[in-house]
């Protein structure tokens, strides 16, 4: 392991995830977090990112409490691209040396977090649902799931620097404190011959992009819906309580649903308030995405069905006859009748 | 062409259960897997192979059992396996897993040649870190493209090849060159049913052991003390009891009783005055 | 000639198979193992208990590295009606040394530690391959085929281990129909328990040793069958197998027989706070010496219970599945040397298991299916005399020895006549002969 000289890092710096000119949302709400873990180290909230026009990004970072902004601007980071996104940042993160580096644990974060960190030879947590600050020793302590969900592990990376977390979308709530920052702008020689990937196509999912991780109340259906015509009761139930919908994955297989809603393992992991399962099992791995949620109502017709070891509330009985009453009784008592 | 996959033996996280009175995870008798999605790595190699011509080779750090994951490797059509086992890898973290496969690749290059596509699975389910992959990608220096979900017009003369890959918003297509390195996800394709030549050499080849003696892997960067990360402690969350069932003669009835029970989160949710 | 790829396939990695496969590798053939689950034993069911001898002669000493799970110092046999068992057994320190005498055994890693015998002795093994059927040309048997792609295999002889139900034995039309009074189906579960908690549940000094139950009588309600309790380490095997016919009769259902069992009053403390942690079914043959059939036709030979033997008075299977194992490979290495896989030379099979207390002891028993068929009462009204009686001698209440003594002879007369008592011993008698 290669030594460092740990106390030259200082600062809580976040990645400023973007696509298409607008920010993730996931980097407010590290940016919120941040602020906690600075005031427990008594340094700096720093935000960070590279690409093409990303100093207009500025205002909104420092709404949430940013007092640094670190870009490299250059068109050729227009869309994200690995390799040149990884060595901008390694630039930026070499020449500052903050002492935490957060990013979202999006497809992007974490396809992109793995190289960093190995490039600069230090430890990187990935998913992590909880972050403290060890009061003894400063050490940052990253909480993450693993096995599907049924063990915790808090992490620490006590001799490297910096210490690096991707974190699930979702976990922190997005709360604005603004401040007075400062961009800074930094210059990096892109070699770009060296780069032989690029980016042929993009097809964007329109209507689709959804991060089940922003909504409060989650109705999810699955297999027992019966029909892609049925996960209409579902989406209904979803407005009239202003939440979104998600599916579990036989439902995504069964092309009732596209993949973007797929709660579990393999799919979205979600912490609503209220987590509605409609016609699931309740199979390990869908609970991996949704055992978190604080109060989880399940519709089953089986009686045994594994969800129910979970649920908050059960109910026993058809969803095609449940669902409609249920819709149409919130309707009433949230007043959109 | 050369496909070298990446593969871990997991145990089978649909089977571990907790145990809550000493906040430890049940693995007796959990039986160990390839993790779900390498599988989806090795049979894109033997299709690309089948296809183009070359050879499949696989390989799995970790203890000596896990030798049971590479013959299941070779009878799904790899050609040469790979254990690379050894204490001194004991208690690595990404970080160093990756360094470590990274020396073995390399040793393998050696023995069977350069690779164009290394495989690796998008994530293992035990750790579910998705770091091993970017990290050894990057040791190598190739390009990474994760999430991968199609494999797409590869040219072996011009070396070039494109791949599907998830975003979070939908795909995009990305062009790269050859080596590259890939992580895949169970959407890439279908596991075929093998055919019995493939069982049958599988049994015949014995797998090759590496470690720290034949390989030019530095033990300063290997094992829990040159792990960056450490675990400071694992525990089981809070137990989900299991809650209530509202029962009621009619489903209008049940429907009032839940809303009465929710109705304080709902509250607090702004939801209903 | 046609094509060959080994020199033999076995089908199946039961004990008949392995023990087969075993031999025939040590000698340098060609050996190839199919097998249709995940891993030898992955499919198995045994209530559990192994004999040591068969095996002892195949790989010495095996019990020393092989996953066993205790050696059994002890065996009993109960009568048992719905409150009561009468209670006979042997324990003896003869059977506490080694060589010892029989083991309990977990079937999955047995299985799986044999296998790896097997194939460390040179076979190979293939699993995940279900043979489909045998391939027959010019009325020979030359190969099998599999559910595969690419899945047909030649060989110069296919030895078929594939267990009771043996689609190829039937296939070539070696195997009658199993008839639902000849086979018994077994339940069977595993209920966990501490080593300490078997210890003294069962009377038995350190975590090595282990006990045996057998139990019949009238809580069987005249249906043929059998139950059992056998101790593992941390865990009581405990099943019960009943021939088809008479739960169809009875319009009983072997979950609920095993409920009922678990929770008789005998029972229950043995296994009472444990946790049930495999629950298997699975078919026994029972039909005794009668059913088993020609095990022998061109270019192939049937082991073990796809050739029906199973000794259940003793509950002897895996044994016999291993000496016949055993004889068969032993018959194909005879018959390489003249290179004739034919018929005739292959007979000699079944003549070596003639020669020995496999088909020695199942002829002996050779009527008593029938007889019990017929003489249902036999397994009840005997057994409930018995239980009875012994409640009246053990029952101090005043009444003197020789009234009780009396009363019992009374019963034994009224209960089945002197006359009736005598043609049942002779029957016994004769039909054992
Ligand atoms: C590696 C791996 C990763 C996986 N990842 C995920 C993942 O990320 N997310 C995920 O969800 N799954 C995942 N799975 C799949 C998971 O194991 C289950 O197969 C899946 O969650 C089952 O979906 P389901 O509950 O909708 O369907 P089912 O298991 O078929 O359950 C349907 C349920 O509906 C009930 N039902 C039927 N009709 C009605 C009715 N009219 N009214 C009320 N109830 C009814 C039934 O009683 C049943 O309980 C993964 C599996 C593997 C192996
Ligand atoms: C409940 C129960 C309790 C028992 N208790 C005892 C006991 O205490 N002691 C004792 O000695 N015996 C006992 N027996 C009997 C004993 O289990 C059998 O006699 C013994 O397992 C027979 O061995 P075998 O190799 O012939 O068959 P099996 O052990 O049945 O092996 C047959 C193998 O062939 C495979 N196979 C089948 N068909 C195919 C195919 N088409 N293609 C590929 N593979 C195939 C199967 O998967 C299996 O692995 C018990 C049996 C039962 C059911
Ligand atoms: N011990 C290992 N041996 C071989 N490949 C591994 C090992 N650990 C991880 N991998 C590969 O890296 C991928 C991601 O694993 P992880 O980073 O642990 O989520 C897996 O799907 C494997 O392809």
């Amino acid at each position: 392991m290669i030594k460092q000289d740990i106390s030259k890092y200082k600062h809580v710096w976040v990645f400023i995830e973007h696509e298409n000119g607008e920010v993730a949302r996931v980097s407010f709400e590290l940016l919120t977090k941040a602020r906690e873990l600075a005031k427990d180290l008594g340094c700096e909230v720093h935000a960070f990112t590279v690409g093409d026009k990303v100093e207009q990004f500025a205002d909104e970072v420092f709404k949430y409490g940013a007092k640094k902004f670190f870009v490299i601007e250059d068109p050729f980071l227009k869309d994200y691209i690995t390799e040149p996104y990884r060595d901008a940042i390694v630039h930026l993160i070499e020449k500052h040396k903050p002492e935490v580096v957060l990013i979202g644990a999006t497809t992007l974060g974490r396809d992109l977090a793995g190289t960093i960190a190995t490039v600069l030879q230090t430890g990187l947590t990935a998913d992590t649902t909880a972050l403290d600050i060890d009061p003894k020793t400063k050490n940052l302590l990253m909480t993450r799931p693993t096995f599907g969900g049924n063990l915790m592990a808090t992490i620490f990376c006590p001799d490297n620097r910096p210490q690096m977390s991707t974190s699930r979308p979702g976990v922190y709530k997005a709360i604005e404190e603004p401040a007075k920052g400062q961009v800074v702008k930094e210059e990096f020689e892109f070699d770009k011959s060296k780069y032989t990937k690029q980016i042929i196509e993009k097809i964007i999912e329109e209507g689709e992009k959804v991060n089940l991780g922003f909504y409060d109340i989650v109705v999810s259906g699955g297999f027992g819906m019966g029909s892609k015509e049925n996960m209409k009761l579902i989406q209904e139930l979803a407005d009239v309580l202003g939440g979104t919908w998600a599916a579990s994955r036989k439902a995504v297989q069964a092309g009732w649903a596209p993949q973007t809603r797929q709660v579990g393992q393999t799919g979205q992991t979600v912490h609503p308030k209220i987590y509605i399962a409609c016609g699931i099992s309740g199979a390990i791995q869908h609970q991996a995405g949704m055992k978190s949620s604080e109060v989880i109502i399940a519709i089953n017709k089986d009686p045994d069905a594994p969800i129910f070891e979970i649920a908050t509330y059960g109910i026993m009985g058809d969803v095609i006859e449940v669902l409609p009453k249920m819709t149409q009784m919130f309707k009433e008592k949230l007043g959109k009748a | 062409m050369h496909f070298l996959v990446f593969i871990k033996q997991v145990p089978d996280a649909a089977q571990v259960r907790v145990d809550y009175e000493t906040g430890t995870l049940i693995r007796e008798g959990v039986p160990a897997i390839i993790n779900p999605f390498d599988k989806h790595a090795i049979e894109a190699a033997v299709r690309l192979k089948n296809q183009f011509g070359g050879k499949v080779s696989v390989v799995c750090m970790g203890p000596p059992m896990a030798e049971d994951a590479l013959k299941e490797a070779m009878s799904m059509g790899a050609d040469k396996a790979f254990l690379l086992s050894d204490r001194i890898f004991a208690g690595s973290d990404t970080l160093a897993t990756s360094y470590a496969l990274w020396a073995a690749a390399k040793q393998i290059i050696k023995e069977e040649g350069p690779v164009d596509v290394f495989f690796a699975g998008k994530q293992a389910i035990d750790g579910d870190t998705a770091q091993t992959g970017p990290g050894i990608a990057t040791r190598f220096n190739v390009p990474l493209i994760t999430y991968v979900v199609d494999i797409k017009n590869v040219d072996p003369e011009k070396k070039t090849l494109e791949l599907v890959r998830l975003l979070e918003s939908g795909q995009e297509v990305i062009q790269t060159t050859m080596p590259c390195f890939l992580t895949v996800e169970e959407e890439l394709n279908t596991l075929s049913y093998a055919p019995l030549p493939y069982l049958i050499r599988a049994a015949k080849t014995s797998v090759k052991v590496l470690n720290s003696k034949n390989t030019e892997i530095e033990a300063e960067y290997c094992g829990l003390k040159n792990s960056p990360t450490k675990v400071r402690k694992a525990f089981t969350p809070p137990k989900r009891e299991r809650g209530e069932m509202i029962e009621g003669d009619s489903v209008d009835g049940i429907i009032n009783q839940l809303y009465e029970k929710i109705e304080p989160v709902l509250k607090t949710m702004g939801k209903v005055q | 000639m046609s094509k060959k790829d080994f020199d033999v396939i076995v089908v199946g990695a039961g004990p008949a198979g392995m023990a087969a496969a075993y031999v025939l590798a040590k000698a340098g053939v060609d050996v190839i193992v199919i097998e249709r689950g995940k891993f030898p034993g992955s499919k198995n069911v045994m209530g559990g208990i192994f004999y040591r001898k068969p095996m002892d002669d195949l790989i010495p000493e095996f019990y020393k590295e092989a996953p066993i799970e205790r050696h059994i110092v002890e065996q009993r046999m109960w009568l048992m009606d719905d409150v009561s068992h009468f209670s006979m057994g042997i324990k003896t320190q003869k059977h506490n040394s080694e060589p010892y005498n029989c083991f309990s055994v977990l079937r999955a890693q047995f299985d799986k530690w044999f296998s790896k015998k097997v194939v460390e002795a040179g076979a190979l093994l293939i699993n995940e391959t279900v043979v489909t059927e045998p391939i027959v040309e010019n009325g020979k048997v030359v190969g099998v085929r599999t559910d595969r792609p690419q899945g047909d295999l030649y060989a110069d002889c296919v030895i078929a281990a594939d267990g009771v139900q043996s689609f190829l034995a039937k296939s070539l039309g070696l195997r009658k129909k199993i008839t639902p009074n000849k086979v018994a189906l077994g339940v069977k579960e595993i209920i966990g328990l501490s080593e300490e908690q078997v210890n003294d549940r069962f009377g038995i000094k350190d975590s090595k040793e282990g006990v045996t139950i057998e139990i019949t009588g009238p809580f069987l309600k005249g249906m043929e069958g059998m139950a059992w309790m056998y101790t593992n380490k941390n865990s009581v095997s405990i099943g019960i197998g009943v021939i088809i016919d008479d739960l169809i009769n009875h319009n009983m259902n072997p979950n609920d027989l095993l409920e009922s069992l678990k929770n008789h009053p005998s029972v229950l403390p043995l296994i009472e706070g444990g946790e049930t942690r495999e629950y298997l079914a699975h078919v026994i043959p029972e039909g005794g010496y009668k059913s088993v059939p020609r095990m022998y036709a061109d270019g192939f030979m049937v082991a073990g219970d796809a050739a029906m033997l199973v000794d259940s008075v003793h509950r002897e299977g895996s044994n016999l599945a291993v000496e016949s194992g055993k004889l068969a490979a032993k018959t194909y290495l005879e018959a390489r040397e003249s290179g004739d896989f034919s018929e005739k030379t292959l007979s000699r099979y079944q003549e070596k298991l003639e020669e020995t207390y496999v088909l020695q002891d199942l002829r002996y028993y050779k009527n008593l299916p029938e007889l019990l068929e017929e003489k249902r009462y036999l397994l009840t009204e005997y057994p409930q005399f018995l239980i009875d009686a012994m409640t009246e001698i053990y029952t101090v209440d005043g009444v003197p020895k020789p009234e009780k003594f009396r009363k019992i002879k009374g019963e034994l007369k009224s209960r089945f006549g002197y006359i009736g008592l005598a043609k049942d011993l002779y029957t016994i008698w004769r039909k054992l002969r």
